[in-house]
């Protein structure tokens, strides 16, 4: 009896300690993150764009601007289409459209980003035949769209039946009980989908590789290339510059932050907005 | 109702463009590998040796890379996250220790993969290179092992994630009338919790897996780029993700392209595959993947 | 009972193959209180989802026959049209969430597009709350959710929000099935009065309730109307046995 016990007890600390210890790495990462960060950032890091090796005083604006972009491009691309799609298959569940849709939603959300990569070169980078803001936009934006859709999705099946007849019973047509009864109900669980799916791909790298490419210029036409906060990081990681190196930590520590802002954000979307039914 | 005929077809439009779309990816691939089939055919699947140079396209190297590379990583970081799924799932399902380590998987999992290389490149890479050379290993410091680990801590949150919700799942009835017989706490979870959340616990190793076997930056900054066979879990090897990565902006000619086409189509495949079947166990277990 | 307001003329409805209302003759009279009673799955909900043509918007839905409101078939109108004479509450009080309580009274008006000044919906709202009773008790809070309101007062709600497009009938199906004995009470006495400016038609199960509130009743069973008149006759001289059966509690 005292044996199982004492066993009892050792598994429970050899649980704690190994969930404990795998926290070890985040602390670490976060912790050289914001020392390494923070003592490379100063105002000239946002205003200026990078510098050659050697010389001091580089900035990131360009892929701050690049990261924006890119961002707005792709929820141009996906935000509409994604709410669209999830509205149809939640509003024809049991469709056989609806059904692939799902199965093609679940096995895309797993696809490997550096696929997508490929394809959007093939798709537009391969007919425009250059590397573009566009494209990389829309990388991300097909990225995005299968956590849009899978949120609109399981929001909008929550919201009760009834009121949807409510609304038509009033004699509201379909379209403005769905635009102004049903969307609106959702409102909160749709939003912090497309938040939750931006932040997801604010940090993405692979599929930016071959479309939006980079750029060590500011850029505004969305026709060429731009460069991104991730690309950045990638591109000075594996310099040998130390320099560089160190305006990569605080390129890290930029993105880091937009990143859990936007996290943040999305928890007090979600609580925030919430609806009462 | 005209307006409800044409909202009605806004949404159907969608769900079309919606579903050409990923159809679309699917076909893509194909009809961009066509190139490098008629080319390697089905040498592609079983060449050992990849040369853009001779036009010899051999898959194995990055096959091997991959696979070695994702199960290490798994059984890396097993223990862990099943100490963290029990932790959060079974022992302390409140308390500012599960709220500390719920924010930190979090985070975990929304750290972008680039950062995960750099940190890699700059920090695990000298520590293994002093690890190897205390062992007589010769000391590249990048390699299938430090992209392992980088891996590994890259899918703690996901394996643990899903295994916490499955556990969650286990009726408390049944463990009641374990503990009712006078089972301890560590004999619940063996003999009920585990063999109740197997399968779910299963599909959460599954799609970790499938997002392993995916990943491309932080593994392509940190696995040393060889296009040879690895010889042990030291060497520097290359996925078939950090092989595209690296030769897609430099591939020399259309069948080389059509080769890393191809290599995308196989990640693809395995990994959609991966995919549906861990989805499709967890819709049978019904929780929020 | 000729000039009934509504009449129902060998009306059928089903799914797909099934059938649910098998050959409904029925001529209900204005301003008064008319239930529908009968056991589970008689037909009493799809009976009045086809009055204000819900019941179509069920896949494989079907029907036959004809109703005539104002001696006019519904269905050759546009079902909308007929949605705004005739408004519907039900079983579980669902006010619309992401509107105030203001708003849900006149959302009617909203989800039209009916363009109305403020002073009159002003106006509505005060005269409607009041008719069901609701007005001295959210007067102070019109612009907050109606969602805070509890199960009762939400469901006085919904009643108001059908009641705001002055309808000509409204459907109550079971409206107090989801509430306590308290709020159910006070919509059952909100109901005896405002049947002075619109038809009621309940449906329930609860046979103490309609003999309670309803001038006129109707026995449904397995999909067919059995009986048919005043409430004090059917449910003391019951002519049919089926009805004398169902309301000694024999059934259902």
């Amino acid at each position: 009896m005292q044996r199982r016990i004492i066993k009892d007890k050792l598994f429970e600390i050899i649980i704690i300690i190994f969930a404990l210890v795998s926290t070890f790495p985040l602390i670490l990462i976060l912790f050289q993150i914001v020392k390494k960060g923070i003592a490379s950032i100063n105002w000239s890091f946002f205003v200026n764009l990078p510098q050659p090796p050697g010389e001091s005083g580089g900035g990131v604006s360009n892929a701050i601007l690049g990261t924006f972009i890119l961002i707005v491009i792709a929820g141009g691309f996906s935000i509409l289409l994604g709410v669209l799609g999830g509205t149809f298959i939640s509003e024809y569940k049991d469709k056989k459209i609806s059904e692939l849709i799902r199965l093609c939603v679940n096995i895309f959300q797993g696809i490997p980003s550096i696929v997508i990569g490929i394809i959007v070169y093939i798709w537009i980078v391969m007919p425009l035949h250059r590397f573009s803001a566009l494209s990389g936009g829309i990388a991300l934006g097909i990225m995005m769209l299968p956590l849009i859709v899978k949120s609109t999705e399981e929001t909008l099946r929550l919201i009760p039946s009834s009121l949807k007849e409510a609304s038509l019973a009033l004699g509201a047509s379909y379209t403005t009980t769905m635009l102004r009864v049903i969307l609106p109900a959702g409102i909160n669980g749709i939003l912090s989908g497309i938040l939750i799916s931006v932040s997801r791909v604010a940090g993405e790298t692979a599929p930016l590789l071959f479309t939006a490419f980079g750029n060590p210029f500011m850029n505004f036409n969305i026709f060429k290339p731009v460069d991104s906060l991730p690309l950045l990081i990638f591109n000075y990681s594996m310099s040998p510059y130390p320099e560089w190196h160190s305006i990569a930590w605080g390129a890290s520590f930029v993105l880091i932050s937009f990143i859990i802002i936007l996290n943040i954000l999305t928890k007090m979307v979600s609580r925030k907005w919430k609806t009462v039914f | 109702m005209k307006m409800d005929r044409y909202f009605k077809s806004i949404l159907f439009g969608a769900a079309i463009l919606l579903l050409l779309l990923l159809t679309g990816i699917f076909f893509t691939l194909l009809i961009g590998s066509i190139p490098a089939i008629k080319a390697s055919g089905i040498k592609f699947l079983s060449g050992t040796s990849w040369n853009p140079v001779t036009g010899v396209y051999g898959a194995v190297p990055f096959v091997i890379g991959t696979l070695l590379t994702s199960f290490l990583a798994l059984f890396i970081s097993l223990p862990f996250s099943f100490s963290i799924s029990l932790f959060l799932g079974e022992y302390f399902k409140k308390g500012a220790l599960a709220e500390f380590l719920n924010y930190a998987t979090d985070i975990l999992a929304s750290i972008p993969s680039v950062i995960y290389g750099f940190w890699g490149l700059l920090f695990l890479v000298p520590i293994v290179r002093k690890f190897e050379l205390s062992f007589h290993i010769l000391p590249y410091g990048v390699g299938i092992f430090t992209a392992s680990l980088i891996l590994a801590i890259m899918i703690i949150p996901y394996t643990s994630y899903l295994a916490k919700e499955v556990i969650l799942l286990v009726p408390q009835d049944i463990k009641e009338a374990a503990y009712s017989l006078g089972a301890t706490r560590s004999e619940v979870i063996r003999k009920i919790i585990v063999p109740y959340s197997r399968s779910g616990i299963f599909a959460g190793i599954l799609l970790s897996l499938g997002r392993a076997l995916g990943e491309t930056m932080a593994v392509t900054m940190v696995i040393g780029n060889s296009n040879l066979i690895p010889g042990n879990i030291f060497s520097p090897a290359n996925t078939m993700a950090s092989v595209i990565a690296n030769e897609f902006t430099e591939a020399t000619n259309d069948v080389h392209l059509s080769a890393l086409i191809e290599l995308g189509l196989l990640l693809f495949i395995i990994t959609g595959i991966i995919n549906f079947i861990g989805n499709e166990i967890i819709k049978k277990l019904s929780i929020k993947g | 009972m000729e000039n009934g307001i509504l009449k129902i003329l060998n009306f059928y409805a089903g799914y797909n193959v099934k059938t649910i209302l098998t050959n409904i003759n029925l001529s209900i009279p204005s301003n008064k209180v008319i239930s529908i009673m009968g056991p589970s799955g008689c037909g009493k909900t799809t009976l009045i989802r086809c009055i204000n043509r819900m019941h179509e918007l069920q896949p494989d839905a079907n029907f036959k026959g004809q109703i005539l409101l104002n001696e006019k078939n519904i269905f050759a109108t546009s079902p909308i049209l007929v949605r705004r004479k005739i408004g519907m509450v039900f079983q579980k009080p669902n006010p619309f969430p992401t509107m105030s309580i203001y708003d849900n009274v006149v959302s009617g008006y909203i989800l039209n597009g009916i363009k109305i000044p403020r002073s009159e919906k002003d106006r509505i709202v005060e005269e409607t709350l009041r008719k069901v009773y609701l007005w001295d008790e959210v007067m102070d809070s019109l612009h907050r959710k109606g969602t805070f309101l509890s199960g009762g007062q939400q469901q006085r709600l919904c009643i108001a929000r059908a009641m705001a497009m002055n309808p000509e009938i409204i459907l109550l199906d079971e409206p107090t099935s989801a509430l306590d004995p308290k709020a159910t009470a006070k919509i059952e006495e909100l109901i005896t009065k405002i049947k002075k400016s619109v038809t009621v038609i309940l449906v329930t199960h609860n046979t103490a309730q309609a003999a309670r509130v309803s001038d006129f009743t109707a026995f449904l069973y397995l999909g067919e109307l059995v009986e048919f008149g005043f409430t004090e006759k059917l449910f003391t001289t019951p002519k049919d046995k089926k009805t004398e059966e169902y309301l000694t509690g024999k059934f259902g």
